[in-house]
């Protein structure tokens, strides 16, 4: 898409003004708890200011600089997953009455319009895979879809990897290049826009854009560079689907295991791990129950129970659970792997588990077989 | 197209006690017009909803053709089974269904067919056999291979008598651990492929039960000649949604909640011989 102009920095806020023009709830990264975190946004001071992310395996700090600008980070724990695939929610509520008759209704509510201002490419990737999962299969999740329709993306491009990123390695990022509303790149003094939806034109109707300078647009490109050129790490090459295929019976899985807490921090932070339990919670008085999803991990110990018995019932079974799906059953199911690089399950993993340390590893032992 | 993803009200309309663990529960939907729109194919599940405690993934085993009621066999081992045990004709509870691919019956008229069970009144099997029953003359010669870990564990027994004085049916049985009295053979239900009187390389095998026991089978059928492809297994694991969302039932790259609970042989060989998958 070609750029649409310059919004001032100082012009920002008629971004959040237009969106709320448009009805939207606006969301964005903010500073909470020494982290990135994104909350209702009602005003730029809200953003990020002078701050910068420092990532490594198990491993987050934010840092304070004389950076002028607002998005000069990586990412916090979240991504857009909390947004559409809600950690938490009632699918269906069954009511009884006193003859024992049962009564059942989901909730056909409509979510509220929600702006999501500072996706990363690696957020749109992971959405897009998140679509396919709850969109694309046997059956549509309802409660997904509605939410899904009513996100608008604001993307702005990634300048500022973090030690942890290979998002250029797994194909999907540092830049922006589908799937959003309207995309930034930040400057010193403000964001050159593109819109690429009907939304996104809408929305810049509403901005006081400036024209874009050649030299805008050369420093646009070359931050781009220098975001890839910044990534250390990456995913080996190679056939991953087929090695992990083969490597079921690895001792890499033990080795890993004896570093693994199976705490699932790696799949919660995941933005594309959609595993998620059911369970009922019966209102007091017995006479109504709600039906409850909320996010499970395939490192519980109840995700692999089966009538008196725990399939993964090793901590290294359920690594090579996460990681083969991941990795590999991913391609048959959804056509490519379910990672696309944002580090977050290397910075969250409270041991600092590094899946690219580990898939360099395994890789190796199948050139070796 | 009807709701698979919200339960719909049930009324139990039979309970039969099958053994002292096993039971099975005849359903109609409240609603008549669901009673005629649903339709499943034998080896199919549905999701069982008791009010306030939650849901179970049970086979079903009646025949796809009876509309009077949906019968399903539970054996009591969990949360919800243990309630659902206690129910009582005219009591409610929720149904959604039904899912997954079941068994390739409609494919396999005229063929000489094999039936391998291991395990506790193995419902998915039980539906094999009702539905051939039914329907004798469209199938070829017909054997049964039943294992069990004790001899207390068979149920049906009538039943499997009844058959094996049937023409063109073999009804063989076996159980790890015999007590007194069991007129039947002691040990592997792979012990038993060779009394076969069906040419296996021909027949189609459809199995149900533990892993090892359908792998240690699959093998040996395979050395007889019978092709992978004819060779069918039902396979299970955590089920939550039963629409491939949850992502519980997930083996290998498959969800056995929409990719199986049926699988061939040559889907799953790959990783049939490994546990914990």
């Amino acid at each position: 898409m070609s750029f649409r102009g310059f919004l001032l920095r100082d012009h920002f806020d008629t971004l959040l003004t237009a969106l709320h023009k448009l009805g939207a709830h606006c969301v964005g990264p903010t500073v909470m708890d020494d982290s990135i975190h994104y909350t209702t946004l009602t005003s730029s001071t809200q953003l990020p200011q002078q701050v910068h992310d420092h990532q490594g395996p198990g491993h987050y700090r934010l840092s304070t600089s004389t950076e002028s600008r607002w998005f000069a980070w990586a990412n916090g724990a979240q991504a857009l997953k909390p947004l559409v695939f809600v950690p938490q929610e009632i699918l269906w509520r069954s009511e009884r009455d006193s003859e024992g008759n049962l009564q059942f209704s989901n909730s056909k509510q409509e979510p509220p319009l929600t702006a999501v201002i500072g996706v990363r490419a690696c957020d749109l990737a992971a959405l897009a895979l998140q679509d396919q999962h709850f969109l694309d299969g046997l059956e549509q999740d309802s409660a997904y879809a509605r939410r899904r329709q009513q996100l608008i993306l604001i993307a702005v491009n990634c300048t500022h990897p973090s030690a942890n990123c290979f998002c250029h390695s797994s194909g999907d990022g540092p830049e922006v290049k589908q799937d959003y509303d309207l995309l930034l790149d930040e400057l010193d003094d403000g964001f050159a826009v593109r819109s690429a939806s009907p939304m996104g034109e809408k929305i810049c109707q509403q901005l006081q854009l400036e024209a874009l300078t050649n030299s805008q647009q050369d420093e646009i490109k070359h931050a781009n560079l220098r975001a890839i050129e910044q990534q250390t790490k990456h995913l080996p090459e190679g056939n991953l689907e087929q090695a992990l295929k083969n490597l079921q019976g690895s001792g890499r899985w033990q080795q890993i295991a004896e570093r693994c807490l199976s705490c699932g921090n790696c799949t919660a932070v995941c933005p594309s791990c959609f595993c998620h339990s059911q369970h009922d919670e019966p209102a007091a008085n017995s006479m109504s129950s709600a039906h409850i999803r909320q996010w499970d991990s395939c490192f519980s110990h109840g995700h692999s129970y089966i009538h008196g018995m725990v399939i993964h019932n090793e901590t290294r079974f359920r690594y090579r659970q996460w990681l083969t799906h991941k990795f590999s059953g991913w391609f048959e199911q959804y056509g490519r792997s379910g990672c696309v690089g944002c580090g977050r399950c290397i910075t969250w993993c409270p041991v600092g588990i590094d899946v690219t340390e580990e898939l360099h590893a395994l890789a190796e032992e199948y050139d070796n077989v | 197209m009807f709701d698979r993803q919200t339960p719909h009200e049930a009324i139990v309309v039979r309970r039969t006690q099958e053994s002292d663990t096993i039971f099975s529960l005849g359903l109609r939907f409240s609603d008549d017009e669901l009673n005629q729109q649903y339709r499943f194919q034998p080896g199919q599940f549905n999701m069982l909803y008791v009010f306030g405690i939650g849901e179970v993934p049970i086979s079903i085993v009646s025949d796809p053709q009876s509309t009077d009621e949906v019968i399903h066999t539970i054996r009591t081992v969990g949360r919800v089974t243990r309630v659902l045990e206690k129910l009582k004709p005219g009591d409610r509870l929720g149904i959604r269904g039904p899912f997954g691919r079941g068994w390739p019956l409609a494919s396999l008229q005229h063929r000489d067919i094999l039936v391998v069970t291991g395990g506790l009144g193995c419902a998915p099997s039980v539906s094999i056999i009702n539905y051939i029953m039914r329907r004798r003359q469209q199938f070829g010669r017909m054997a049964i291979i039943q294992g069990v870990k004790h001899s207390e564990d068979l149920i049906w027994r009538e039943r499997y008598k009844e058959w094996m004085q049937l023409d063109n049916t073999q009804v063989l049985l076996a159980a790890d651990v015999a007590s007194h009295g069991w007129p039947w053979h002691v040990g592997l239900v792979t012990e038993l492929l060779p009394q076969l009187d069906l040419d296996v390389s021909q027949a189609a095998t459809m199995m149900c039960g533990p892993e090892m026991m359908m792998l240690a089978t699959a093998k040996q059928l395979l050395e007889k000649r019978a092709s992978a492809q004819n060779i069918w297994l039902s396979m299970e694991r955590n089920m939550q949604c039963a629409v491939g969302l949850c992502g519980h039932c997930q083996y290998g790259p498959d969800f056995i909640c929409k990719d199986g609970p049926v699988f061939s042989y040559a889907d799953v060989q790959d990783r049939l011989p490994r546990r914990n998958i």
